[in-house]
């Protein structure tokens, strides 16, 4: 049903579990995929499985410098960057009143600040060309908030008010920003838990199970269609029900 | 000087649609011709394009009349 066909995305994280089953969904559907994170040989591979369409666009979101500089790179690699998938981030967990100043300015750097980034480097493109999709991959969290997460949760609901307004100066040129709010997904970060722990977190998910990078990557491939040019400024919670927002 | 002029009014008359009358040196963009700060952000990329120019952000806030761009285009190409 939805054909990118002739679209250039470029992806973040695409070297993680949910990163790179986006770039794979993409891809299926016709779109050139930049595929950018920090690890270079996930990305190699990633690339090689794809096969043609696509590109490997290292970076570093720590380094602003670098951030700014990607959109470019991609352009140049792949003719232009139709569609923009944040969806890289990092945690750095720490219960709130130990919380370094580090460990907060690094995630919110990291998730929220190349984001921005990010969008401000592709608007251009997106502005002459009447077209574009941004989608940033929040988090369940950024709504609900979560012990031990202020830092992760500030960034995943800042990036939704940040798109919301985003959302609202383009709108009228045929770009629309929005967000997926992943709940637990089992990914490599999940494989790491004990059967007890993931358990526990499914007895909060009333689907019962966690969900998987593939249901994360359907509700980007929609936002990112031509038939989600309606779409705008909205979040998509993919999360079993376990927050009904 | 006219050749920038006639060339930066055909930019502005295609993308605001006004009259080409109207697009006279004093002319504001958001006051007179209904520009929103979107479309001035959209004509300084059609400018810095037609005249193969950059025009930093900091210049680009201080282009807000038709006269101001034509002024602006001649001194920098």
């Amino acid at each position: 049903m939805f054909d990118l066909t002739g679209k250039n995305a470029l992806i973040t994280g695409a070297s993680g579990g949910i990163g790179g089953e986006i770039a794979k969904t993409l891809h299926a559907a016709g779109a050139t995929v930049g595929l950018s994170g920090t690890r270079v040989e996930p990305l190699e591979a990633l690339a090689a499985e794809l096969g043609e369409r696509a590109h490997v666009l290292p970076c570093n979101l720590s380094d602003g410098e670098a951030v700014d500089a990607l959109p470019k790179q991609a352009a140049d690699a792949m003719g232009s960057v139709d569609i923009l998938v944040n969806n890289a981030g990092i945690t750095r967990d720490q219960i709130f009143m130990r919380m370094k100043d580090d460990e907060w300015d690094d995630v919110i750097n990291v998730n929220l600040t190349s984001t921005m980034r990010l969008c401000r480097g592709v608007m251009r493109g997106m502005m002459k060309a009447r077209w574009g999709r941004i989608v940033n991959v929040s988090s369940i969290v950024g709504a609900t908030g979560n012990p031990g997460q202020a830092n992760y949760a500030a960034s995943k609901a800042g990036m939704v008010g940040m798109s919301k307004s985003i959302a609202y100066e383009v709108a009228s040129r045929g770009i629309t920003v929005n967000c997926v709010a992943p709940g637990f997904i089992a990914t490599a970060m999940t494989d790491k838990l004990t059967d007890e722990q993931k358990d526990k977190i499914n007895v909060q998910i009333p689907a019962g199970r966690m969900g998987t990078p593939e249901e994360i990557a359907a509700a980007t491939l929609y936002l990112a269609s031509e038939q989600a040019g309606y779409v705008t400024g909205a979040t998509l919670h993919v999360n079993g029900g376990m927050a009904m927002l | 000087m006219s050749d920038v002029a006639d060339r930066v009014r055909k930019i502005v008359v295609e993308h605001l649609g006004v009259e080409e009358d109207k697009v006279v040196d004093g002319a504001s963009f958001i006051d007179d011709l209904g520009a929103d700060s979107l479309d001035t952000v959209e004509l300084v990329m059609a400018f810095e394009e037609e005249f193969g120019i950059e025009i930093p952000d900091d210049a680009a806030e201080t282009i807000q009349s038709f006269g101001d761009a034509t002024k602006f285009i001649t001194a920098a190409s």
